[in-house]
């Protein structure tokens, strides 16, 4: 006898006065939570199928059904937590690899609640946005030393024109990039929205290991190409479509593995895109089989700058692990021009818990060392840092900035605007928003128009509340608070910790 | 004018369209009341669905309606400033005709009451159609033609 | 114990006591690790045909401003003081005590040749009190090139090369020494100029140094009003490094950012103070990097995105990349600087004006002021006066010192540079 492994942990509260028994949440739910009974005509639900993905509540047209969490209790016991044996329950029967979805969710610190910002008053005065300009475009790229100037005399005359021998760079109207998410972990239908909010805005979005959709051909000259492990997708036409590369070394929820997209979620589109067989889970290697030393991944580097003709900026995609500052400082030696740093809070189409839970470090200590180490070598122009892994809020991109980094990469937040309610069951391929899924019944339900409006929405509310707090810091332009930590403060925060972000504790002046 | 059109591949069969229609055209136009109260409430757009496709269907207003050709009472008649085919309740007599003639198979019998035949009216004293104000996904859109 | 009583304490022990070594560190007691942001006024003079003038007409100039200034800092910076010694390095320097100034002078004696020192002559002011050790030097690195008679035939290296090293070399030594030391500061270093600066109204600093006794072609000042009492001496402006002398009237939002800058070329910011980085900034842009003075306004205080898009595509892609490749001295905040050197005067407002800046010119004579009422009060009638624009430079150069107008090394034709200046006015810190 199969012992029943599911417990409930939510709970449709149904308001029966309120219920019309009109079917739309028997008809949108994808977990087959609600039924119709012919006989009374009352819907029932049962719980321990319900994952709080909230879809019916949000289209019930009564506003009769409310989920809540309601777990079956355990003798409390804050070491064997329910958690803990719930897995344990479920690897007993199975033997498997316990998966999750999104970004870790155990309560670790989270530094930017840590940290306050600060304003302008009486000896500086704050500048007002909406009557002032106030300057947030950002460029990502390889800098030089200092102004070289390569100029030309036209010849017949003395005039002497100027020529610009910069590296390519990439122009950014708002210092927020949308994060790499592939076709096949997300429906074509979320890519395309984050495609064409990101040409409609002026910023930029990422492949991840999906390779290129050949309908996304129309917003290349937005689209950062990634480069992974598994090579899906990659061919020359692919690395020159996109505006620059992107090479996936790792990624914040799960470092030292390579990507996970279930069998259930490689259809026919998927497998074309990817160029791997229908039906078959695509795990990539752990490792990139050609990088096995920071040589080899200069050799890479160069490699794609040569199949590109130099004309495109070629990134390196990392974990934040505990070396990661030594190995910010080797790939800027090994060619770089962009690093994209993950934190642990990065989220995932799939991952194993016990990796998404427990390997990787906070993005803002990441961010801080990094930083300061690639100043201290005295290379920190050479590239530029791009930061992920759980930013949340324009108030996270604003600390990031201050703590140093160039440009944030949104995920989640960009997943959550579509829709999503973070119910970490992506890997099911039965996202009831249309978003983590290749079922063309659930995809239909996330409209590219409304999604690329919501998109839009959420990068013109967060540009104008950077504005907002930029002005009131009392600057003009995002360049002088770039590693500009003295408008930072620590809160609740030990002096070790103050010490690698970099910062003063509150209370104290400059 | 403006009519109905449906994005096929945005319709999510979620039926809100119908159950928002149904409450428009109710005696009491309070979704509860209506659902709860009223027993033959009829909706005027219908969702038809083969597999994983689905898409709404309601009146087209033709240019030509076969419709009113075919009533033997003038019950149905389209205005001639707003376009909208419309049936006269009063004068219907329930004979069917128009339903038989209907390419789209969008008018239905009303057996409330009287006998009549029911049908999409573009809600006439709405600034749009309450099936293209709710439906969630955006897939029917209220245009000019 | 409030500052009037300790400083009484101190005077009573300095009699007593004799101008013995008692202060261990002061360093602690006066410089705090905290920047001092401050009001304060701005002065400075120019005569461009490199005529002579005493120190009068700029600490009338600056009196005039008494009201901007709150006594906790006044200073002047002059050139062409010492023409006797014009081709060696005038150091300035604070000591706390002779224990101080002993050592300072052994570690002088083993990098440089001196040629001459003496005690600054002060007179006594009731207000200026407390004042430390205040001596100067006129020194040339020794050691470099054995000597530079006869060099360039022997070693092929031009004069030019031989100057930028020992400018280096002095820049290297200054910066070190006033890190490292507690108890001396190394006021000013330039050639041919001095910094003279206190505590107390700028008046009452120039009456101090008898600046009327001194002659030069640039005079700049400055009073303080800051928001901490420091009663460091070294805290007062103008801040001097090499040949610059900058004075300030702001504070810089984009502090951490320049200072970070600066640091990764090797400056080492020791005196939380804007004026400092500012000073660096100048530094590097300038000397080492070579960038044209007419150019610096465009990094400083960058002209705004949507005004570049109107210009010209060359034009457009130069200032673009200016603003890439140096966004990080990019000065935010509110700034009114004037920068001195040998060979010009420069003043810069913030890229939107967020603090006075008027200029004047009479004949020969350039006036810079934060009040209009300043330049008024010595010279009442000037030719023209105006108010420059956020971002519009006022640089004025000794007739015939105008460098050949050149980035980075390469010398080309004048027309780049114009072209450029050219837009100074039609973009630069366009006010709503």
């Amino acid at each position: 006898m199969v012992l029943k492994l599911n417990q409930s942990e939510f709970e449709v509260d149904r308001d029966k006065s309120k219920c019309i028994s009109c079917q739309v949440c028997v008809r949108q739910c994808s977990n087959d939570v609600h039924e119709y009974d012919e006989d009374d005509g009352n819907i029932l639900s049962e719980n321990s199928k319900c994952v709080g993905c909230h879809r019916c509540e949000t289209l019930c047209p009564t506003g009769s059904i409310k989920i809540k969490q309601r777990e079956s209790e355990f003798k409390r016991n804050a070491n064997w937590t329910p958690e803990h044996l719930k897995n344990i329950y479920k690897q007993a029967q199975t033997g498997g690899v316990v998966l999750t979805g999104m970004g870790c969710d155990k309560p670790y610190p989270v530094y930017w609640d840590h940290i306050l910002f600060n304003a302008s008053q009486v000896t500086n005065p704050s500048i007002d946005p909406l009557r002032e300009p106030m300057e947030i475009r950002t460029f990502i790229g390889r800098k030089p030393d200092k102004l070289t100037m390569s100029s030309f005399t036209e010849p017949g005359s003395n005039k002497v024109s100027y020529k610009s021998n910069l590296s390519p760079q990439l122009k950014l109207s708002v210092p927020i990039l949308f994060s790499a998410m592939s076709y096949g972990s997300i429906s074509l239908n979320a890519v395309k929205s984050l495609a064409m909010a990101a040409s409609e805005f002026g910023t930029f979005y990422n492949t991840g290991e999906g390779g290129l959709h050949r309908d996304l051909k129309a917003y290349t000259a937005n689209t950062i190409v990634q480069v992974a492990s598994g090579r899906f997708g990659v061919d020359k036409e692919y690395l020159n479509s996109g505006a620059a590369v992107e090479i996936k070394i790792g990624q914040g929820a799960k470092p030292g593995i390579g990507g996970h997209l279930p069998g259930e979620k490689v259809n026919y589109d998927v497998s074309n895109t990817r160029m791997i067989p229908e039906g078959s889970d695509a795990i990539s290697p752990a490792p990139h089989h050609d990088i096995y030393s920071i040589e080899d991944l200069s050799q890479l580097i160069y490699a794609l700058k040569e199949a590109t003709e130099y004309k495109k900026p070629v990134g390196v995609k990392v974990s934040a692990v505990h070396n990661v500052a030594p190995i910010a400082s080797g790939i800027v030696r090994a060619g770089a021009d962009f690093i994209s740093i993950d934190g642990f809070r990065g989220g995932t189409g799939a991952a194993p818990q016990v990796i998404r839970d427990n390997v990787g470090i906070p993005i803002e200590l990441a961010l801080a060392a990094v930083d300061m180490r690639l100043r201290e070598e005295g290379i920190r122009h050479k590239v530029s840092i791009i930061v992920a892994g759980s930013i949340r809020s324009s108030a996270d991109v604003i600390k990031a900035i201050a703590l140093g980094a160039d440009a944030v990469y949104i995920g989640t937040a960009a997943l959550v605007a579509l829709g999503c309610h973070v119910c970490q069951k992506c890997y099911t391929s039965k996202c009831n928003w249309g978003i983590a899924t290749q079922d063309p019944y659930l995809t239909k339900r996330l409209n590219p128009e409304i999604g690329t409006r919501k998109l839009l929405n959420l990068l013109t509310a967060w540009s104008h509340e950077i504005k907002e707090m930029l002005g009131g810091a009392g600057i003009n332009a995002i360049e002088s608070l770039r590693g500009n930590r003295e408008h930072l403060r620590g809160l609740g925060l030990n002096e070790k910790e103050l010490s690698i972000l970099g910062i003063k504790h509150a209370g104290e002046a400059w | 004018m403006k009519k109905i059109f449906i994005k096929e591949e945005y319709c999510i069969g979620c039926r809100l369209c119908e159950i928002y229609c149904q409450v428009k055209h109710s005696k009491s136009k309070k979704i509860l009341k209506a659902f709860k109260d009223e027993t033959d409430m009829l909706s005027r757009v219908m969702v038809e669905e083969i597999g994983h496709n689905s898409f709404a269907i309601q009146c087209r207003h033709c240019e030509d309606a076969p419709c009113v050709e075919a009533c033997i009472s003038g019950a149905m008649l389209k205005n001639k400033n707003s376009g909208i085919v419309t049936c006269s309740e009063d004068k219907c007599v329930g004979c069917w005709m128009c339903i038989m003639a209907c390419p789209y198979g969008v008018i239905r019998r009303d057996l409330s009451s009287r006998k009549v035949a029911s049908k999409c009216d573009l809600c006439g004293d709405e600034e749009y159609p309450v099936c293209v104000r709710n439906c969630p996904n955006e897939a029917l859109q209220f245009k000019d033609i | 114990m409030d500052y009037k009583d300790y400083t009484e304490n101190l005077n009573n022990e300095f009699e007593s006591i004799g101008r013995e070594n008692i202060f261990k560190n002061p360093r602690e007691k006066f410089v705090s690790d905290y920047r001092v942001p401050s009001g304060c006024a701005v002065f400075g003079i120019i005569n461009e045909n490199g005529g002579l003038f005493d120190g009068g007409m700029v600490i009338d100039g600056i009196e005039m401003m008494h009201d901007r200034s709150n006594g906790l800092g006044g200073g002047f910076a002059a050139y062409g003081i010492y023409p006797e010694y014009k081709d060696n390095y005038a150091f300035h320097i604070f000591y706390n005590d002779s224990l101080a100034r002993k050592e300072s002078e052994n570690l002088l004696q083993k990098a440089f040749k001196i040629l001459y020192g003496d005690e600054i002559p002060t007179a006594k002011v009731a207000s200026v009190a407390n004042p430390p050790i205040i001596a100067r030097y006129f020194v040339s690195p020794k050691n470099i090139l054995k000597g530079t008679e006869g060099i360039e035939k022997e070693s092929k290296v031009s004069a030019d090369a031989i100057n930028s090293a020992q400018e280096e070399f002095v820049a290297n030594f200054v910066s070190n020494f006033n890190a490292d030391s507690c108890n001396a500061f190394i006021v000013s270093s330039g050639k041919n100029m001095g910094i003279f600066k206190g505590v107390g109204y700028p008046e009452d600093i120039g009456e101090f140094y008898k600046l009327t006794d001194y002659k030069a072609y640039i005079w700049t000042s400055h009073g303080r009003f800051p928001t901490n009492s420091t009663g460091w001496w070294g805290g007062a402006h103008p801040f001097g490094f090499l040949n610059w002398s900058v004075v300030h009237n702001g504070e810089i939002s984009s502090y951490g950012t320049n200072k970070r800058f600066v640091s990764g070329f090797g400056y080492k910011c020791s005196f939380s103070t804007d004026t400092e980085v500012l000073t660096y900034l100048f530094d590097l842009l300038v000397r080492k990097h070579g960038i044209d003075l007419n150019l610096v306004n465009y990094i400083l205080s960058a002209p705004l995105w949507k005004d570049i898009e109107t210009l010209p595509e060359e034009i457009k892609e130069f200032l673009t990349d200016l603003r890439i490749i140096y966004a990080k001295a990019l000065v935010n905040g509110p700034f009114s600087i004037i920068v001195g050197n040998n060979n010009f005067i420069y003043a810069l407002n913030d890229r939107i004006k967020l603090r006075p800046l008027v200029a004047a010119k009479k004949g020969e004579l350039t006036f810079v002021s934060s009040e209009e009422s300043a330049i008024r009060k010595v010279c009442s009638n000037p030719d023209t006066i105006w108010s420059p624009r956020g971002g519009e430079p006022v640089i004025v150069y000794i007739k015939g010192k105008e460098p050949m107008l050149h980035v980075s090394g390469k010398i080309n034709s004048d027309n780049f540079i114009e072209r450029m200046s050219g837009y100074g006015n039609s973009f630069a810190g366009i006010l709503k």
